[in-house]
Protein backbone atom coordinates (compact mmCIF):
# COMPACT_ATOMS: atom_id res chain seq x y z
CA UNK A 1 0.00 0.00 0.00
CA UNK A 2 1.14 3.61 -0.58
CA UNK A 3 -0.01 6.62 0.44
CA UNK A 4 -0.58 9.70 -1.60
CA UNK A 5 -1.54 12.65 -0.35
CA UNK A 6 -3.53 15.78 -2.15
CA UNK A 7 -2.16 19.08 -0.84
CA UNK A 8 -5.18 21.11 0.81
CA UNK A 9 -4.24 24.66 1.04
CA UNK A 10 -8.35 25.82 1.32
CA UNK A 11 -8.66 26.42 -2.40
CA UNK A 12 -11.54 24.70 -4.07
CA UNK A 13 -13.02 20.63 -3.99
CA UNK A 14 -10.72 18.46 -3.92
CA UNK A 15 -13.58 16.32 -2.87
CA UNK A 16 -13.83 15.01 -6.63
CA UNK A 17 -9.86 14.52 -7.09
CA UNK A 18 -10.07 12.25 -3.66
CA UNK A 19 -12.79 9.80 -4.72
CA UNK A 20 -11.24 9.47 -8.19
CA UNK A 21 -8.16 8.79 -6.40
CA UNK A 22 -9.60 5.78 -4.42
CA UNK A 23 -11.91 4.61 -7.35
CA UNK A 24 -8.41 3.97 -9.56
CA UNK A 25 -6.25 2.81 -6.49
CA UNK A 26 -8.57 1.07 -3.87
CA UNK A 27 -5.48 -0.65 -1.98
CA UNK A 28 -3.65 3.10 -1.39
CA UNK A 29 -4.39 5.32 1.40
CA UNK A 30 -5.33 8.51 -0.26
CA UNK A 31 -4.97 11.57 2.42
CA UNK A 32 -6.66 15.10 1.65
CA UNK A 33 -4.13 16.92 3.89
CA UNK A 34 -2.51 20.02 4.96
CA UNK A 35 -0.17 19.13 7.33
CA UNK A 36 3.48 19.32 5.87
CA UNK A 37 4.98 16.18 7.51
CA UNK A 38 1.90 14.21 6.38
CA UNK A 39 2.77 15.44 2.81
CA UNK A 40 6.37 14.55 3.17
CA UNK A 41 5.64 11.18 4.39
CA UNK A 42 3.19 10.29 1.27
CA UNK A 43 4.99 8.35 -1.81
CA UNK A 44 3.08 10.00 -4.42
CA UNK A 45 1.37 13.90 -3.86
CA UNK A 46 -1.20 15.69 -6.30
CA UNK A 47 -1.30 19.21 -5.85
CA UNK A 48 -4.99 20.75 -7.17
CA UNK A 49 -6.47 24.16 -6.74
CA UNK A 50 -8.85 25.69 -8.15
CA UNK A 51 -9.71 29.72 -7.93
CA UNK A 52 -7.55 32.59 -8.97
CA UNK A 53 -3.92 33.06 -8.86
CA UNK A 54 -3.64 35.59 -6.30
CA UNK A 55 -5.56 33.65 -3.74
CA UNK A 56 -3.86 30.22 -4.35
CA UNK A 57 -0.60 31.86 -4.13
CA UNK A 58 -1.56 33.50 -0.66
CA UNK A 59 -2.90 30.64 0.48
CA UNK A 60 0.11 28.95 -0.30
CA UNK A 61 2.36 30.91 1.45
CA UNK A 62 0.07 31.59 4.54
CA UNK A 63 -0.32 27.74 4.73
CA UNK A 64 3.20 27.12 4.49
CA UNK A 65 2.20 24.79 2.14
CA UNK A 66 4.40 26.27 -0.65
CA UNK A 67 7.41 24.62 0.97
CA UNK A 68 6.02 21.47 1.13
CA UNK A 69 5.60 21.29 -2.81
CA UNK A 70 8.99 22.49 -3.23
CA UNK A 71 10.31 19.76 -0.79
CA UNK A 72 8.64 17.51 -2.53
CA UNK A 73 8.02 18.15 -6.44
CA UNK A 74 11.87 16.97 -7.60
CA UNK A 75 11.78 13.87 -4.96
CA UNK A 76 8.77 11.67 -5.96
CA UNK A 77 5.83 11.42 -8.39
CA UNK A 78 3.76 14.89 -8.30
CA UNK A 79 0.46 15.38 -9.81
CA UNK A 80 -0.16 19.57 -10.58
CA UNK A 81 -3.87 19.69 -11.97
CA UNK A 82 -5.30 22.93 -13.55
CA UNK A 83 -4.42 26.22 -10.62
CA UNK A 84 -2.29 23.53 -9.03
CA UNK A 85 -0.33 23.65 -12.85
CA UNK A 86 -0.55 27.52 -13.31
CA UNK A 87 1.49 27.99 -9.42
CA UNK A 88 4.28 25.99 -10.57
CA UNK A 89 5.31 28.06 -13.16
CA UNK A 90 7.42 31.65 -12.85
CA UNK A 91 4.51 34.09 -12.87
CA UNK A 92 1.12 34.24 -13.19
CA UNK A 93 -0.20 37.49 -15.08
CA UNK A 94 -3.71 37.52 -13.11
CA UNK A 95 -4.89 39.52 -10.64
CA UNK A 96 -2.82 41.95 -12.04
CA UNK A 97 0.50 39.80 -11.71
CA UNK A 98 1.41 37.74 -8.92
CA UNK A 99 5.19 35.45 -8.64
CA UNK A 100 4.34 31.89 -8.67
CA UNK A 101 6.49 28.88 -7.22
CA UNK A 102 9.17 28.72 -10.44
CA UNK A 103 8.95 25.15 -10.74
CA UNK A 104 8.95 25.48 -14.45
CA UNK A 105 10.17 28.52 -15.50
CA UNK A 106 7.57 30.25 -17.79
CA UNK A 107 4.44 32.40 -17.40
CA UNK A 108 0.81 32.70 -17.18
CA UNK A 109 -0.81 34.48 -19.85
CA UNK A 110 -4.49 35.27 -20.66
CA UNK A 111 -6.28 33.65 -23.63
CA UNK A 112 -6.63 36.74 -26.58
CA UNK A 113 -9.38 38.90 -26.15
CA UNK A 114 -11.32 38.26 -28.71
CA UNK A 115 -9.77 34.90 -29.39
CA UNK A 116 -9.92 33.68 -32.97
CA UNK A 117 -9.71 30.06 -34.31
CA UNK A 118 -7.60 29.72 -37.40
CA UNK A 119 -10.42 30.34 -40.11
CA UNK A 120 -11.62 33.35 -37.88
CA UNK A 121 -14.58 31.80 -35.68
CA UNK A 122 -14.54 33.53 -32.37
CA UNK A 123 -14.07 31.52 -29.41
CA UNK A 124 -15.01 31.87 -25.77
CA UNK A 125 -13.37 32.34 -22.78
CA UNK A 126 -13.37 30.71 -20.27
CA UNK A 127 -12.18 27.43 -22.22
CA UNK A 128 -14.42 25.34 -20.86
CA UNK A 129 -15.49 21.98 -22.04
CA UNK A 130 -13.47 18.85 -23.60
CA UNK A 131 -11.14 19.64 -26.05
CA UNK A 132 -8.48 17.07 -27.57
CA UNK A 133 -4.88 16.71 -25.88
CA UNK A 134 -2.33 15.79 -28.53
CA UNK A 135 0.12 13.78 -27.31
CA UNK A 136 3.40 15.42 -27.87
CA UNK A 137 5.81 13.02 -26.37
CA UNK A 138 5.51 9.69 -25.10
CA UNK A 139 5.34 9.65 -21.48
CA UNK A 140 4.24 6.53 -19.32
CA UNK A 141 0.86 8.84 -17.99
CA UNK A 142 -0.63 8.68 -21.45
CA UNK A 143 -0.88 4.88 -21.05
CA UNK A 144 -3.58 3.76 -22.66
CA UNK A 145 -5.19 7.09 -23.47
CA UNK A 146 -5.19 7.64 -27.32
CA UNK A 147 -3.67 10.62 -28.81
CA UNK A 148 -6.13 13.45 -29.05
CA UNK A 149 -8.38 12.53 -26.87
CA UNK A 150 -10.58 14.78 -25.23
CA UNK A 151 -10.24 15.95 -21.70
CA UNK A 152 -12.42 18.76 -19.93
CA UNK A 153 -10.93 22.02 -19.70
CA UNK A 154 -12.43 25.22 -17.77
CA UNK A 155 -9.90 28.13 -17.03
CA UNK A 156 -9.33 31.69 -19.06
CA UNK A 157 -5.51 32.03 -18.47
CA UNK A 158 -2.67 28.96 -19.60
CA UNK A 159 0.60 28.22 -19.14
CA UNK A 160 3.80 29.39 -21.31
CA UNK A 161 6.92 27.19 -20.34
CA UNK A 162 10.08 28.92 -21.41
CA UNK A 163 11.75 25.22 -22.06
CA UNK A 164 9.78 23.62 -24.42
CA UNK A 165 11.36 20.16 -23.58
CA UNK A 166 8.63 20.18 -20.68
CA UNK A 167 5.38 20.51 -22.97
CA UNK A 168 4.24 16.81 -23.07
CA UNK A 169 0.67 17.78 -24.60
CA UNK A 170 -1.02 20.95 -26.38
CA UNK A 171 -4.02 21.66 -27.16
CA UNK A 172 -6.08 24.16 -29.73
CA UNK A 173 -7.67 27.01 -28.69
CA UNK A 174 -7.12 30.03 -31.04
CA UNK A 175 -3.32 28.65 -31.01
CA UNK A 176 -1.42 25.57 -29.83
CA UNK A 177 -1.23 25.67 -26.13
CA UNK A 178 1.06 23.30 -23.94
CA UNK A 179 -1.59 21.70 -21.78
CA UNK A 180 0.77 19.04 -20.41
CA UNK A 181 3.86 19.29 -18.86
CA UNK A 182 6.08 16.81 -17.51
CA UNK A 183 9.71 17.03 -16.13
CA UNK A 184 11.30 14.32 -14.44
CA UNK A 185 8.97 12.81 -11.67
CA UNK A 186 6.71 15.93 -11.93
CA UNK A 187 3.91 15.97 -15.03
CA UNK A 188 1.36 18.74 -14.63
CA UNK A 189 -1.74 19.56 -16.73
CA UNK A 190 -4.26 22.14 -17.43
CA UNK A 191 -7.21 19.83 -17.96
CA UNK A 192 -9.61 18.03 -15.39
CA UNK A 193 -8.48 13.90 -15.33
CA UNK A 194 -11.01 13.75 -12.56
CA UNK A 195 -13.34 15.27 -14.13
CA UNK A 196 -13.04 13.27 -17.67
CA UNK A 197 -14.62 10.25 -17.04
CA UNK A 198 -13.31 7.47 -18.60
CA UNK A 199 -9.71 8.41 -20.17
CA UNK A 200 -9.25 11.02 -16.52
CA UNK A 201 -9.63 8.16 -14.86
CA UNK A 202 -7.08 6.05 -16.73
CA UNK A 203 -4.70 9.25 -16.27
CA UNK A 204 -5.24 9.08 -12.56
CA UNK A 205 -4.61 5.25 -12.45
CA UNK A 206 -1.54 6.07 -14.79
CA UNK A 207 -0.21 8.29 -11.87
CA UNK A 208 -0.82 5.77 -9.18
CA UNK A 209 1.47 3.48 -10.60
CA UNK A 210 3.87 5.21 -12.54
CA UNK A 211 7.46 5.22 -11.51
CA UNK A 212 8.62 8.85 -11.36
CA UNK A 213 10.84 8.93 -14.71
CA UNK A 214 9.91 10.58 -17.74
CA UNK B 1 -10.38 19.44 -34.16
CA UNK B 2 -11.50 22.22 -31.43
CA UNK B 3 -13.53 22.57 -28.82
CA UNK B 4 -16.58 19.79 -28.66
CA UNK B 5 -19.87 21.00 -28.42
CA UNK B 6 -21.54 19.46 -24.66
CA UNK B 7 -24.85 17.76 -24.36
CA UNK B 8 -26.11 18.48 -21.17
CA UNK B 9 -29.16 16.73 -19.17
CA UNK B 10 -31.14 18.23 -16.86
CA UNK B 11 -32.43 16.90 -13.87
CA UNK B 12 -35.03 18.27 -11.30
CA UNK B 13 -34.30 17.05 -7.52
CA UNK B 14 -36.28 18.13 -4.89
CA UNK B 15 -35.08 16.95 -1.52
CA UNK B 16 -32.19 14.98 -2.74
CA UNK B 17 -34.45 12.72 -4.79
CA UNK B 18 -35.20 13.22 -8.97
CA UNK B 19 -38.60 14.35 -9.51
CA UNK B 20 -40.54 13.47 -13.01
CA UNK B 21 -38.42 10.27 -13.26
CA UNK B 22 -36.47 9.03 -15.51
CA UNK B 23 -36.84 5.96 -18.05
CA UNK B 24 -33.63 5.07 -19.83
CA UNK B 25 -31.19 2.34 -20.13
CA UNK B 26 -31.37 0.11 -17.20
CA UNK B 27 -31.67 1.98 -13.80
CA UNK B 28 -32.88 0.29 -11.20
CA UNK B 29 -34.02 3.59 -8.96
CA UNK B 30 -34.86 5.91 -11.46
CA UNK B 31 -35.80 8.72 -8.12
CA UNK B 32 -31.79 8.24 -7.22
CA UNK B 33 -29.42 11.27 -8.42
CA UNK B 34 -26.40 8.62 -7.88
CA UNK B 35 -27.66 6.05 -10.41
CA UNK B 36 -29.16 8.45 -12.73
CA UNK B 37 -26.09 10.68 -13.00
CA UNK B 38 -23.99 7.38 -13.30
CA UNK B 39 -26.67 6.41 -15.95
CA UNK B 40 -26.13 9.55 -18.21
CA UNK B 41 -21.50 9.69 -17.53
CA UNK B 42 -22.22 6.00 -19.21
CA UNK B 43 -24.31 7.27 -22.09
CA UNK B 44 -21.41 9.68 -22.83
CA UNK B 45 -23.45 13.01 -21.29
CA UNK B 46 -20.94 15.77 -21.08
CA UNK B 47 -21.41 17.15 -18.11
CA UNK B 48 -24.48 16.80 -15.98
CA UNK B 49 -26.88 19.95 -14.03
CA UNK B 50 -29.00 19.43 -11.11
CA UNK B 51 -31.55 21.81 -10.48
CA UNK B 52 -32.69 21.59 -6.70
CA UNK B 53 -36.23 22.60 -6.33
CA UNK B 54 -36.39 22.07 -2.82
CA UNK B 55 -38.92 24.34 -1.65
CA UNK B 56 -38.77 23.48 2.26
CA UNK B 57 -35.75 25.35 3.85
CA UNK B 58 -35.47 22.30 6.16
CA UNK B 59 -34.76 20.09 3.13
CA UNK B 60 -32.52 22.73 1.38
CA UNK B 61 -29.28 20.74 2.88
CA UNK B 62 -29.92 17.46 1.54
CA UNK B 63 -28.88 18.99 -1.75
CA UNK B 64 -25.71 18.69 -0.27
CA UNK B 65 -25.44 15.22 0.17
CA UNK B 66 -26.70 14.35 -2.62
CA UNK B 67 -24.01 16.51 -4.82
CA UNK B 68 -21.15 14.56 -2.03
CA UNK B 69 -22.56 11.05 -3.71
CA UNK B 70 -22.71 12.21 -6.89
CA UNK B 71 -19.32 13.66 -7.06
CA UNK B 72 -17.64 10.52 -5.39
CA UNK B 73 -19.22 8.74 -7.54
CA UNK B 74 -19.12 10.21 -11.32
CA UNK B 75 -16.19 11.54 -12.78
CA UNK B 76 -17.63 13.80 -15.52
CA UNK B 77 -18.62 18.16 -14.48
CA UNK B 78 -21.75 18.73 -12.12
CA UNK B 79 -23.58 21.91 -11.85
CA UNK B 80 -25.92 22.86 -9.43
CA UNK B 81 -28.66 25.35 -9.01
CA UNK B 82 -31.41 26.04 -7.68
CA UNK B 83 -32.15 27.87 -3.93
CA UNK B 84 -28.45 29.99 -3.78
CA UNK B 85 -28.98 33.51 -1.96
CA UNK B 86 -25.15 34.15 -0.64
CA UNK B 87 -21.87 33.37 -1.26
CA UNK B 88 -21.43 31.07 1.39
CA UNK B 89 -24.13 28.80 -0.15
CA UNK B 90 -21.88 28.67 -3.57
CA UNK B 91 -18.69 27.56 -1.36
CA UNK B 92 -20.91 25.04 0.33
CA UNK B 93 -21.59 23.25 -2.98
CA UNK B 94 -18.66 23.21 -4.54
CA UNK B 95 -17.09 21.85 -1.31
CA UNK B 96 -19.15 19.31 -1.62
CA UNK B 97 -17.90 18.71 -5.28
CA UNK B 98 -20.12 20.58 -7.42
CA UNK B 99 -17.97 22.28 -10.14
CA UNK B 100 -19.79 24.82 -11.02
CA UNK B 101 -23.15 26.58 -9.40
CA UNK B 102 -26.04 27.96 -11.18
CA UNK B 103 -26.95 31.26 -9.79
CA UNK B 104 -30.50 32.51 -10.96
CA UNK B 105 -32.98 35.12 -8.67
CA UNK B 106 -30.49 35.91 -6.76
CA UNK B 107 -28.83 37.42 -9.25
CA UNK B 108 -31.30 39.87 -9.96
CA UNK B 109 -32.55 40.70 -6.80
CA UNK B 110 -28.56 41.47 -6.18
CA UNK B 111 -26.45 41.61 -9.24
CA UNK B 112 -23.20 42.11 -7.12
CA UNK B 113 -24.05 38.60 -5.62
CA UNK B 114 -22.46 37.15 -9.36
CA UNK B 115 -18.76 40.22 -8.84
CA UNK B 116 -18.45 38.50 -4.99
CA UNK B 117 -18.53 34.85 -5.91
CA UNK B 118 -16.21 34.71 -8.84
CA UNK B 119 -14.13 36.82 -6.82
CA UNK B 120 -14.03 34.25 -4.84
CA UNK B 121 -14.38 30.99 -6.68
CA UNK B 122 -13.33 32.15 -10.04
CA UNK B 123 -15.48 32.63 -13.22
CA UNK B 124 -15.00 29.03 -14.05
CA UNK B 125 -17.59 28.21 -11.00
CA UNK B 126 -20.25 30.64 -11.67
CA UNK B 127 -23.26 29.71 -14.55
CA UNK B 128 -26.10 32.66 -14.61
CA UNK B 129 -29.20 31.42 -15.33
CA UNK B 130 -30.93 33.73 -17.68
CA UNK B 131 -34.75 33.09 -17.48
CA UNK B 132 -35.74 35.44 -20.50
CA UNK B 133 -39.33 35.73 -22.12
CA UNK B 134 -40.38 37.60 -25.23
CA UNK B 135 -42.29 40.38 -24.61
CA UNK B 136 -42.60 42.20 -28.10
CA UNK B 137 -45.39 42.46 -29.79
CA UNK B 138 -45.34 40.44 -33.18
CA UNK B 139 -44.32 42.49 -35.55
CA UNK B 140 -42.11 44.84 -33.41
CA UNK B 141 -38.69 43.97 -32.90
CA UNK B 142 -38.17 41.30 -30.96
CA UNK B 143 -37.57 41.90 -27.15
CA UNK B 144 -36.69 39.86 -24.60
CA UNK B 145 -37.43 40.32 -20.49
CA UNK B 146 -35.66 38.59 -17.54
CA UNK B 147 -38.08 36.36 -15.32
CA UNK B 148 -38.66 35.06 -12.55
CA UNK B 149 -40.26 32.67 -10.20
CA UNK B 150 -40.62 30.13 -13.14
CA UNK B 151 -41.53 32.78 -15.78
CA UNK B 152 -44.14 34.49 -13.69
CA UNK B 153 -42.68 37.28 -12.31
CA UNK B 154 -41.83 40.18 -14.70
CA UNK B 155 -38.45 42.44 -13.84
CA UNK B 156 -38.27 44.50 -16.73
CA UNK B 157 -34.50 43.88 -17.02
CA UNK B 158 -33.85 43.98 -21.10
CA UNK B 159 -32.50 40.03 -21.20
CA UNK B 160 -29.50 41.14 -23.66
CA UNK B 161 -28.65 43.60 -21.43
CA UNK B 162 -29.01 41.34 -18.54
CA UNK B 163 -26.87 38.62 -20.43
CA UNK B 164 -23.36 41.12 -21.12
CA UNK B 165 -23.85 42.94 -17.46
CA UNK B 166 -23.59 39.05 -15.80
CA UNK B 167 -20.34 38.67 -18.47
CA UNK B 168 -19.04 41.59 -17.38
CA UNK B 169 -19.61 40.98 -13.57
CA UNK B 170 -17.89 37.92 -14.05
CA UNK B 171 -20.28 34.97 -14.83
CA UNK B 172 -18.25 32.24 -16.91
CA UNK B 173 -21.26 30.47 -18.54
CA UNK B 174 -24.52 31.74 -18.82
CA UNK B 175 -27.47 29.02 -19.01
CA UNK B 176 -30.37 30.50 -21.37
CA UNK B 177 -33.58 29.17 -21.06
CA UNK B 178 -36.58 30.51 -22.85
CA UNK B 179 -39.45 30.36 -20.57
CA UNK B 180 -41.98 30.97 -23.18
CA UNK B 181 -40.31 27.72 -24.90
CA UNK B 182 -39.80 25.42 -21.98
CA UNK B 183 -41.74 22.10 -22.10
CA UNK B 184 -43.12 22.92 -25.34
CA UNK B 185 -40.74 20.39 -27.20
CA UNK B 186 -41.31 22.70 -30.12
CA UNK B 187 -37.41 23.75 -30.37
CA UNK B 188 -35.43 26.63 -28.86
CA UNK B 189 -36.02 30.09 -29.19
CA UNK B 190 -33.02 30.33 -31.79
CA UNK B 191 -33.72 34.08 -32.42
CA UNK B 192 -33.21 34.60 -28.70
CA UNK B 193 -30.11 32.22 -28.38
CA UNK B 194 -28.33 34.31 -31.82
CA UNK B 195 -28.73 37.44 -29.52
CA UNK B 196 -27.38 36.58 -26.78
CA UNK B 197 -24.60 34.45 -28.18
CA UNK B 198 -23.59 37.52 -30.33
CA UNK B 199 -23.68 39.36 -27.13
CA UNK B 200 -21.14 38.20 -25.19
CA UNK B 201 -18.02 36.18 -24.76
CA UNK B 202 -18.56 33.82 -22.24
CA UNK B 203 -19.90 30.16 -23.62
CA UNK B 204 -23.50 30.16 -23.66
CA UNK B 205 -25.79 27.06 -22.84
CA UNK B 206 -28.88 26.58 -24.73
CA UNK B 207 -32.44 25.70 -22.84
CA UNK B 208 -36.20 25.70 -23.01
CA UNK B 209 -38.50 23.65 -25.53
CA UNK B 210 -36.49 20.65 -27.05
CA UNK B 211 -38.26 17.99 -28.29
CA UNK B 212 -36.14 16.33 -30.93
CA UNK B 213 -32.62 16.13 -32.10
CA UNK B 214 -32.75 18.40 -34.77
CA UNK B 215 -33.80 21.06 -32.15
CA UNK B 216 -30.01 20.34 -30.63
CA UNK B 217 -28.53 20.77 -33.65
CA UNK B 218 -30.19 23.93 -34.40
CA UNK B 219 -29.53 25.36 -30.88
CA UNK B 220 -25.75 25.33 -31.94
CA UNK B 221 -26.05 25.96 -35.83
CA UNK B 222 -28.45 28.56 -35.67
CA UNK B 223 -28.22 29.40 -32.27
CA UNK B 224 -24.64 29.88 -31.85
CA UNK B 225 -25.00 27.68 -28.43
CA UNK B 226 -21.66 26.00 -26.94
CA UNK B 227 -23.71 23.55 -25.36
CA UNK B 228 -27.03 22.33 -25.42
CA UNK B 229 -29.20 21.31 -22.03
CA UNK B 230 -32.34 18.84 -22.23
CA UNK B 231 -34.56 17.44 -19.96
CA UNK B 232 -37.82 15.23 -20.77
CA UNK B 233 -36.18 13.89 -24.51
CA UNK B 234 -33.69 12.19 -22.43
CA UNK B 235 -35.00 11.10 -19.20
CA UNK B 236 -37.97 9.57 -20.96
CA UNK B 237 -35.94 7.16 -23.41
CA UNK B 238 -37.17 9.24 -26.51
CA UNK B 239 -33.21 10.03 -27.57
CA UNK B 240 -30.32 8.81 -25.97
CA UNK B 241 -26.96 11.14 -25.74
CA UNK B 242 -25.34 8.79 -28.49
CA UNK B 243 -28.11 9.33 -30.70
CA UNK B 244 -27.75 13.23 -29.76
CA UNK B 245 -24.68 13.36 -30.65
CA UNK B 246 -24.42 10.98 -33.55
CA UNK B 247 -26.81 13.26 -35.16
CA UNK B 248 -25.25 16.25 -34.50
CA UNK B 249 -22.44 15.10 -35.93
CA UNK B 250 -23.67 14.28 -38.65
CA UNK B 251 -24.66 17.74 -39.28
CA UNK B 252 -20.87 18.63 -38.81
CA UNK B 253 -21.41 19.57 -35.38
CA UNK B 254 -18.04 18.91 -33.12
CA UNK B 255 -19.22 16.44 -30.25
CA UNK B 256 -17.21 13.83 -27.77
CA UNK B 257 -17.61 10.82 -28.64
Amino acid sequence: MQRIAIIDYGMGNLQSVSKALEKVAPDDEVLVSSDAAVIQSADRIVCPGQGAAADCMRALHESGLAQSVSDTVHTRPFLGICMGLQVLLSHSDENGGVDCLNVIPGKVERFADPLTDDSGSRLKVPHMGWSEVSQTREHAMWKGISDNTRFYFAHSFYCVPEDSAVITGTTSYGHNIATAMSYGNLFACQFHPEKSAANGLKLLENFTQWSGES
Amino acid sequence: MGLAKRIIPCLDVDAGRVVKGVKFLEIRDAGDPVSVARGYDEAGADEITFLDITASSDNRDTILHVVEEVASQVFIPLTVGGGIREVSDVRRLLNAGADKVGINTAAVNRPELVKEATDKVGSQCIVVAVDAKSVSAPGDAPRWEIFTHGGRKATGIDAIEWAVKMAEYGAGELLLTSMDRDGTKIGFDLELTKSITDAVEIPVIASGGVGNLQHLSDGVLKGGADAVLAASIFHFGEYTVAEAKAHMASQGIEVRL
